[in-house]
């Protein structure tokens, strides 16, 4: 028994190191005093200067945080309702609009976005295409979210406030609000951090001359790879750890009203 | 009576609820009714078109002008698409790449999830998060990690070239090639085998395994006989949320791959944004389409006898 728990343990180990060796290098040559992605030559901070010191970049940052944030808006206002929706009329078409984006490759609703914003809408595409390609998948994730949580609630609690003369509005803005809180706010942080680093969607509905954030990382590691690459890689990384931290106090805020069931 | 009451109560709270319908479902509905829906048929449209002289697209009607251009819908893009070889084999390629992708992902999610499963409660939530963790780093940054591994200055490639020459090998280059292809592959997806595995498995009932022990059966037969069925829909999930997103990927072959490492994703992307000829690209996607329909479909028919076995 227990050398099978070493076999298993041992194995795990490996699939540990195989998940986050890769991500630990990245951020140890970000701070390597070298060009070259290959000998430790000394610590340096040069790379997150130069960084900031690249107006492209800055741009493409600032960019990248006006799609997230927009996208995560929409996303999370229409997926909450369909949430509401999907959970209280057992839709059968709003379930299936939802989640199909999330569970298919994302080149397929690239190109067929980049059809329509160009062949049907004929407009040109910048950041405004691009934040309705990710309010489009984003959707689906706030949606699940929310209707998680309204399925391990007590449905008794909405029958009271109706018994108590409250109306549908009343409802809604008093009890199901805050009590669907913890998976909104949850919800719109998963879509910022999906937003923010969504590289293949972006790829197909971006348009010219307005940097954005994986656009510029894929360009560098094609053309010229410099240890830039891995200083904006380490913030990014430090960003979604500290959203997913927070997306996680929340969630967890979640579990008690479950398990009471 | 009291069991009675409770539908009856249900219904009547979902309808008085309901009267809302098309207020709260109706802007989600419009919405990706217009930018998904809308969009999906018009690539459907677009795949039964001519290309443009120029990229794009030929005019649905004749050209005002005279001119012989090409006009109105043509199966002509399928035709060009089973005509050629070349594609069947880039076809292939994709399906091989994506199976071996999803061996190997199973291979080492089902230890990882399994051990998940079977250890103690408060544990099990942060092995969780931390399998979860890499995955919400930039998708790029993880593919970029691999350039850096496996680049030729690497620790690791100088480390392969050198056990290589002492059995009188030619070096190789690990980046750039379909090794690096499927090692990206794995490390992307990786998550989307643990998940499903660890959430079959959590469910399993230890009762069986002890009952089978006390039957004298050996732990090989435990795995095989009791363990391994049980856990197969949450193998079948794994492997379609693998496999799906592999047919489709264009930037992992892209950025670790060589100039042979062409998937169906990269031939799509290059029609859009190469070529600019959209009806073969539309084409492409509406197979691709089928395709993923086709597995979707396979990998929850394949879960459902043994679902029916365990209840």
């Amino acid at each position: 028994m227990s050398r099978n728990n070493i076999a298993l343990w041992a194995m795990a180990g490996l699939v540990y190191s195989f998940l986050y060796i890769p991500l630990i290098i990245v951020v140890v040559y970000s701070f390597n005093d070298s060009k070259l992605n290959a000998e430790w030559v000394g610590f340096t901070f040069s790379w997150y200067r130069t960084l900031f010191h690249n107006e492209e970049m800055l741009t493409a940052a600032r960019n990248s945080l006006f799609i997230a944030i927009s996208a995560s808006f929409l996303a999370t206002t229409l997926g909450t309702m369909a949430g509401l929706a999907i959970h209280r009329c057992k839709l059968k078409v709003l379930p299936m609009l939802a989640f199909t984006p999330v569970a298919m490759p994302e080149i397929l609703l690239g190109v067929s976005l980049l059809l329509f914003f160009l062949q049907v809408l004929n407009m040109t595409l910048g950041l405004f295409s691009i934040i309705i390609a990710h309010t489009i998948f984003c959707i689906g994730f706030v949606t699940i979210i929310v209707r998680a949580r309204l399925q391990g609630m007590d449905e008794s609690i909405f029958e009271a406030a109706r018994d108590l003369g409250a109306t549908p509005w009343q409802t809604f803005h008093q009890i199901t609000l805050p009590l669907i809180k913890p998976a909104v706010i949850a919800g719109a942080l998963m879509s910022f951090t999906l937003s923010i680093d969504d590289f293949v969607i972006t790829f197909f509905t971006k348009g010219v001359g307005e940097p954005i954030l994986p656009i510029q990382i894929y360009t560098m590691i094609k053309v010229a790879v410099t240890p830039e690459v891995n200083a904006i890689s380490t913030l990014l990384m430090l960003l979604t750890l500290i959203l997913i931290i927070i997306a996680n106090k929340f969630d967890t805020r979640m579990l008690p009203g479950d398990s009471e069931k | 009576m009291e069991v009675n009451k409770l539908p009856d109560s249900t219904s009547n709270f979902t309808k008085a609820n309901c009267f809302n319908k098309w207020l709260i479902g109706g802007p989600p509905f419009l919405f990706l009714l217009i930018f998904f829906a809308a969009p999906s048929l018009i690539m459907f449209f677009t795949s039964f078109r001519f290309p443009g002289e120029f990229g794009g697209l030929a005019p649905i009607s004749p050209a005002m002008d005279g001119s012989s251009a090409e006009y109105g819908l043509t199966l002509e893009t399928y035709e060009f698409l089973f005509s050629d070889i070349l594609y069947a084999e880039i076809f292939l390629k994709t399906f091989a790449i994506a199976a071996v992708t999803t061996l190997i992902c199973l291979i080492m999610a089902y230890p990882l999830a399994l051990l998940i499963a079977r250890s103690q409660k408060r544990f099990r939530n942060l092995m969780i998060m931390l399998v979860i963790l890499p995955f919400a780093s930039n998708f790029l940054i993880r593919i970029y990690a691999w350039m850096i591994i496996l680049g030729p200055e690497s620790v690791l490639s100088h480390f392969v070239n050198a056990i290589l020459g002492v059995f009188g090998f030619a070096p190789v280059t690990l980046l750039f090639s379909t090794f690096a292809v499927l090692i990206g592959m794995v490390y992307v997806h990786l998550p989307f085998m643990i998940l499903p595995l660890y959430t079959n498995l959590e469910k399993h009932d230890p009762v069986l395994l002890d009952a089978a022990q006390d039957l004298g059966a050996n732990r090989w037969q435990r795995f095989w006989l009791i363990t391994w069925p049980q856990s197969l829909p949450g193998v079948f999930a794994g492997a379609a949320l693998v496999f799906i997103p592999v047919l489709g990927m264009f930037a992992v072959p892209d950025i670790l791959g060589g100039t042979g490492d062409i998937l169906i994703g990269n031939l799509i992307k290059d029609q859009f944004l190469g070529t600019r000829d959209w009806p073969f690209g539309s084409t492409l996607s509406i197979i691709l389409t089928l395709l993923v329909l086709l597995i979707a479909w396979l990998a929850t028919w394949l879960a459902r006898p043994s679902v029916r076995q365990n209840s």
